[in-house]
Parts: structure tokens; C-alpha cells; sequence
């Protein structure tokens, strides 16, 4: 089934279009990567999935309805926000006592254990605690709600590295036993990438990317040998960067199915593979520069 | 831990072929399951089952309902068969590649190999 149907989807600010005309199907029990640079409409696109906004133009179908003023659909989506507000006084156990009454598949035994995991003092002010415990308040309630769609948007700002592996390693293993639709926003492409089953790329507020990551992985390959050999080579092919030092040069080619790698490999050049944060990267400002 | 020049699911399913190639998953016991797998190299459970489920296809495992994975009877010297087809395309030719870059002519590079093979 589908989690997640958009056409056409837009969003505009005055003259700004913060999300344009996007159509996009996400399949339901997946970890999808939501990636994109700062303001290409990431957030923007999550609160209108979420129904925190409306849409400008365009049709979507969350879980298969509507999601505005749609509570049977909203209370099966939990949305983790990166500059989440509480209430003046509140302590993370105030939130928690609210969110466990709110998610209807809430894991209470979950939740104290990354409580404790995560080393979150449960009775201080939230507007004490620092940036990373603030986002391990977003991350627990984001777990333990066991929400059938779940949004995280930038989870892991202000996390030490240790935390962002516990959030990863305990994201994966409630995943693997509580199979749900996850949509996941990070710059930490490097750290999530194994992670993704399908990766949308949004730029400037529009779908650059939308595949599996596993496509994604080999999309691209690194052709490095002498430079005019490499020079030649990249003559025929599909051009991303090609880059010189001394007599040296690499070039960052599409793969064409492994038609690359098959001619680079025939022409004596050293191949190597181009990681999903790369590829992610060369597409970003590939996008920006021709546009 | 895992090569990552491949893509994932077919580096995972080499990382179990090299465990019952060294004794590690003998024939007839179970294999890790795509969870634990999952867990145990940081990566989705859909790419660690696709590993599994390409080795099952292979007739290197053989599924039980229920229970798992096992390493189906023959499996080690069905990929032990298997790897001696591909040992030529995957060592020795760009074995002779470098030594032709090098100036090492096939008769030198045979002197090379009786040298360093174990007596």
C-alpha cells in the first residue's frame, strides 16, 4: 500500500513557492530519506503531510485519506519536529505522560528505556535542557509512539555522536520488529545511508530524486587515471565533476547501468564507488548551477 | 566491514558465503536472521533479507518454515565450485594487468608465484 500519495503538491509564501509541484509515492512500512539543503522545502513538505499547513495547489493522501481535520489519520502519524515548542514548566516526563495518552500503539517500557539510554533528565525544565536533550525528547516520543507514519525531521541536531548511533541502532531494531512508514530528514546522509530504502531529493522545492537507494548506491562511479586518459574517457560519457592534479584526473561519471564501469575498466582506469552522500551532493549543485 | 563497491545486499550475502567457506556456518545449522543481520551490520532489514533470499535462491540456504535460514547440505562446495569459475576473471587477470604495467613478463610471474607459495 501506499503511506503517502502527492500530485502536483504546492506550498507557496507570497511569491516563494517553499514546495513545488511535487508528486511523489511513498510505500508504507519503509524508512524513506527526506534529503535536501537547508530550506529546499524539507519541513515544509512534512507540515503539509501533517496537516500543520494547507497546500497552495495539489492533491495528497496520507494513509490513504486526507489528512486535514482527518483525527483518525492524525493520531496514526507522529511528527517529529526540529524546533518542537512546550509549554513554559513542562519536563520531558510531562511530555511524555501527554504523548503516551495521545499515540494509540505508545510503548511505555520503550520509552523509559531510552529514557534511560538516552540519560534524559526526566525532571528538569525542558527549556533547561540542551540542545541534544531536547532532541532526544523528539527522539523517545518518536520511537515509543510506534506511529504507523512517522516523521523525523533533523532529529539528531546537537547530538553527540554516540547518541546518534544509539538513536540509528535503536530506530533499526524497533523497526525491524515494529515494521512502519518512516520519513527521515538529515544532512547525516553518510550515517543514515544504509539505512534508506528510498531517498527523495528536494531542491529548491522540487523532486530532484526519487528512488531507491539501493539504485542510488551505484548511480554513480569514480573514473580516476592519467588525465588524459580520463579526459577521453569522460568525452564519451555522462559528466558530473572531473577534477586534475599534476598528470592525474577523476571523474565522476553516471554509472549507465555498469556500462561505465565496464568501459573505464576496458580502458585500463581505476574505478571506485561514489557513496549515496556524494552522489546526493554532485545532484544538489549540479541542480544549482544549471538552473 | 562490508565491501562497500558492491551493492549492499550482494555484499551481505558474500560476508555469509565467506562464513560457510571457513567453517563458521557449518551445513545443516541456521544462519543469522535478516534482524539480527540487520542489527548486526547497522543496515535495513529489507536489504539484509534480500541478501539472504539471493543465497536461498542460490540453493546455498534452504529455507524452514518457522525457524529460519539453514546452510543447505553441499552448499560449501557448490561455492567453493563457483569461485575457482570466477578465480581467473577476479585475481588473475588484473593480476597480469599490473604485471604488464610493471614490465614482468608471464614466465617471471610464474618464477614469482612457485617462489612465494608455502613449500
Amino acid at each position: 500500500m501506499t503511506a503517502i500519495e502527492t500530485r502536483n503538491l504546492t506550498k507557496r509564501f507570497g511569491d516563494v513557492a517553499a514546495v513545488e509541484d511535487v508528486t511523489l509515492d511513498l510505500t508504507e512500512n519503509r524508512v524513506h530519506g527526506l534529503l535536501g539543503r537547508n530550506g529546499a522545502g524539507k519541513t515544509t513538505l512534512m507540515k503539509l503531510l501533517t496537516a500543520q499547513l494547507f497546500p497552495t495547489a495539489g492533491q495528497m493522501r496520507v494513509l490513504g485519506e486526507d489528512p486535514r481535520e482527518n483525527v483518525p489519520v492524525l493520531s496514526q502519524t507522529c511528527f517529529i519536529q526540529e524546533s518542537q515548542k512546550y509549554p513554559d514548566g513542562f519536563r520531558p516526563r510531562d511530555v511524555l505522560s501527554i504523548a503516551s495518552g495521545l499515540y494509540p500503539h505508545w510503548d511505555e517500557q520503550l520509552a523509559r528505556d531510552l529514557v534511560g539510554e538516552f540519560r534524559l533528565p526526566q525532571k528538569r525544565a525542558i527549556k533547561k535542557l540542551s540542545r541534544g536533550q531536547l532532541s532526544a525528547v523528539g527522539i523517545v516520543i518518536g520511537l515509543a509512539s510506534r506511529a504507523p507514519l512517522t516523521f523525523f525531521d533533523e532529529p539528531y541536531l546537537g547530538l553527540d555522536v554516540v547518541a546518534r548511533r544509539l538513536f540509528f541502532d535503536r530506530l533499526l531494531a524497533d523497526f525491524a520488529e515494529h515494521p512502519r512508514t518512516v520519513i527521515l530528514s538529515t544532512h547525516h546522509i553518510d550515517e543514515v545511508a544504509n539505512l534508506l530504502e528510498h531517498v527523495v531529493l528536494l531542491d529548491e522545492g522540487r523532486v530532484v530524486i526519487d528512488e531507491e537507494a539501493e539504485t542510488l548506491q551505484s548511480a554513480a562511479i569514480e573514473v580516476s587515471g592519467r588525465a588524459e586518459e580520463v579526459r577521453e574517457f569522460a568525452a564519451h560519457g555522462d559528466v558530473m565533476r572531473i577534477q586534475e592534479i599534476g598528470g592525474l584526473a577523476t571523474a565522476t561519471v553516471h554509472a549507465c547501468e555498469g556500462r561505465a564501469e565496464q568501459a573505464a575498466r576496458a580502458a585500463g582506469l581505476q574505478v571506485a564507488p561514489v557513496s549515496l552522500q556524494e552522489y546526493i551532493v554532485h545532484r544538489t549543485t549540479h541542480a544549482t548551477s544549471s538552473s | 566491514m562490508l565491501d562497500e563497491s558492491k551493492p549492499l545486499f550482494i555484499a551481505v550475502a558474500e560476508q555469509i558465503e565467506d562464513g560457510i567457506l571457513d567453517g563458521t556456518y557449518p551445513e545443516d545449522t541456521p544462519v543469522p536472521s535478516t534482524n539480527e543481520l540487520a542489527a548486526f551490520l547497522r543496515i535495513n532489514p529489507a536489504t539484509a533479507g534480500k541478501g539472504l533470499n539471493r543465497l536461498a535462491d542460490a540453493g546455498v540456504l534452504v529455507k524452514r518454515r518457522g525457524v529460519g535460514m539453514f546452510v543447505a547440505p553441499g552448499a560449501a562446495d557448490l561455492l567453493r565450485q563457483r569461485r575457482r569459475d570466477d578465480f581467473a576473471r577476479d585475481y588473475i587477470v588484473p593480476l597480469l594487468r599490473e604485471a604488464a604495467h610493471l614490465g614482468i613478463a608471464p614466465h617471471e610471474l610464474t618464477a614469482m608465484i612457485t617462489t612465494e607459495a608455502p613449500r
